[in-house]
């Protein structure tokens, strides 16, 4: 497949944000288990809920991008009952809201118990908006990496591994951007936040390995035979009928060699997991305001050619169509 | 209820692509249209089509075949293009089994050509909407039009009638009769699409002679050359009646 800049950047961005907003109710749900210190509402969960809804608008912006009518946008809410893609269309702007009102309970204070559960656990709005609003992230991930696992004779991608990677990978740049956001205000959950993103990190790095592993010995169902329906082991094309390029040729094929491909392969991995568990660890010894920023621009940086590499990992059964350029 | 479907002779298509040229020139003026062209007389010409006729050669040489191979919508019976739109813009019609797109309401999210396998669907680079072969619903539908006119354009300009056009539900249509007695099959039938349209395969026609059919045992000019092993007296050859 053609990598769709506008997509890698929309599943990117939201994914962090959606780490991010995760990483934000984690530490309010450890400090109402008094397991961390309590935080400023203004400064940590407000500024934080801010960051989160910036990658998200950010990313609904870069969406655009790939339509060829964003003016109808909002038609494609409609098929919800069928479409991942209209599911996420649901569930993204459902999870910017719950981002903002999280963000705005907490500018505006809003954090006094509503009610106790058993006389222990203090619930305020913003826990409850916070635990939805996870929820729904959650939701959002499975929305967004469905959109490519449900295709079914798109192999590369027909797996629960991407789904599992696109969980992983936003998570695992959502708690970065949680260590390297805490890192820069000065609150001390670089640590927490920090071990939890090495956490995630490597659990990406097992489900894409796996994944890796498993495209690199991917069976294909289809071939030139079922294509075209002859029995003969060899067919060869000889002419794909127009000259020149058509949609068929610059929407399925990435056009890129084997070599750059390796390149993008080991840029990524290099990346997304050893540079960030590595500048995470240094920064964790030395206390560094700005490692964990670094740690996060690597990582984002290499999950870009990561959701690169993801598209020209899947090979389209149309391209069989398309074998000679004549 | 109806399915209709093009059911495309291998055997008899030659290439020609008259059903490329009568297809774009019915649809980018009618219902579907516009088609549209960018540079179409310079170095890099591009455009929307609905059909296309591919080559393809089979074998090694000197034991070769070529194919023409007409590609286009195949109208699946199970379309996996058509649940995974958001908009609904991507339908399958309930009265004839005729996969459309509707303009107004698709987005040119392109992702009904991700979940199309054949490749049938193209985003028009200047409307910027996705269209794919309607099987000229605007023609076969249009009452206006004598009986005998109401079919695909592709369908009226093939010149060696490559292409049949009916329903594939009624077992005694014209098409059901050539799928099923002349070997019609559907592409890449390993993803359950089902596709509605058929191809019929290539054919050869041979008669099988056998040695001693070429030859007549009794020819009487070969008499004294046949060595018998005892007097056969007259033959029937040899009475002159």
């Amino acid at each position: 497949m053609h990598p769709a800049f506008s997509v890698i950047f929309l599943t990117t961005l939201i994914g962090a944000a959606q780490g991010l907003f995760l990483a934000l109710v984690t530490g309010q749900v450890y400090s109402l288990a008094k397991l961390l210190e309590a935080q400023d509402n203004l400064r940590f969960y407000a500024l934080g809920s801010a960051l989160a809804l910036v990658l998200l608008v950010a990313g609904l912006i870069a969406s655009f991008f790939h339509l060829g009518h964003p003016e109808r946008a909002w038609r494609s809410a409609a098929q919800w009952r069928t479409s991942w893609l209209s599911r996420e269309v649901i569930a993204l702007p459902l999870f910017m809201l719950l981002v903002a009102l999280y963000g705005l309970i907490h500018y505006e204070g809003w954090t006094q118990p509503l009610f106790s559960i058993r006389g222990v656990v203090d619930v305020d709005a913003s826990l409850i908006v916070g635990v939805v609003g996870a929820l729904v992230a959650f939701l959002l991930y499975v929305c967004t990496a469905m959109i490519y696992a449900s295709l079914r004779f798109l192999q590369e991608w027909h797996s629960p591994l991407t789904v599992l990677n696109f969980v992983f990978f936003g998570l695992a740049s959502g708690f970065t951007l949680a260590a390297a956001f805490t890192a820069w205000i000065g609150v001390h959950l670089v640590g927490f936040y920090g071990a939890w993103a090495v956490v995630f990190t490597l659990l990406a790095v097992f489900t894409r390995l796996a994944s890796l592993y498993r495209n690199a010995r991917i069976k294909q169902k289809s071939s030139l035979q079922t294509a075209i329906g002859v029995r003969h082991t060899t067919v060869r094309q000889k002419a794909q009928g127009f000259i020149g390029g058509s949609f068929n040729t610059r929407e399925f094929f990435h056009g890129r060699g084997e070599s750059a491909l390796k390149w993008i392969r080991r840029g990524f991995l290099l990346l997304v997991f050893v540079a960030p568990v590595a500048l995470l660890g240094v920064a964790w010894y030395l206390h560094s305001a700005w490692l964990p920023l670094l740690a996060f621009v690597s990582q984002y940086l290499g999950l870009l050619l990561e959701r690169y590499y993801f598209f020209t990992e899947a090979r389209h059964p149309q391209n069989l169509y398309y074998q000679s350029m004549y | 209820m109806t399915q209709l479907a093009l059911v495309i002779d291998l055997n008899v298509c030659v290439g020609c692509h008259a059903c490329v040229t009568s297809c774009k020139e019915w649809n980018t003026s009618g219902w579907a249209g516009p088609m549209s062209d960018f540079h179409p007389y310079d170095a890099d010409p591009s455009g929307t089509f609905f059909n296309r006729v591919q080559t393809f050669e089979i074998g090694e040489f000197p034991n070769t075949e070529t194919v023409h191979f007409p590609k286009s919508c195949l109208h699946c019976e199970e379309p996996p293009c058509v649940p995974v739109c958001p908009t609904g813009a991507s339908y399958k019609r309930e009265d004839n089994g005729v996969v459309l797109v509707d303009y107004d309401k698709c987005i040119g999210c392109k992702y009904c050509s991700w979940a199309c396998p054949y490749g049938a669907r193209e985003l028009d680079s200047r409307q910027k909407v996705m269209k794919k072969c309607t099987l000229c619903i605007d023609r076969i539908t249009d009452q206006s039009l004598p009986e005998a006119e109401r079919k695909p354009a592709c369908v009226l300009a093939c010149p060696t009638s490559a292409r049949l056009f009916g329903d594939v539900h009624d077992p005694d249509s014209e098409v059901s009769v050539a799928i099923r007695e002349r070997g019609g099959y559907q592409l890449m039938p390993e993803w359950g699409t089902s596709p509605a349209n058929h191809y019929l395969p290539r054919r050869k026609t041979r008669i099988r002679i056998h040695e001693d059919e070429l030859v007549r045992a009794d020819n009487p000019l070969d008499k004294e050359a046949i060595d018998l092993p005892e007097e056969q007296g007259e033959t029937l050859d040899d009475v002159a009646w």
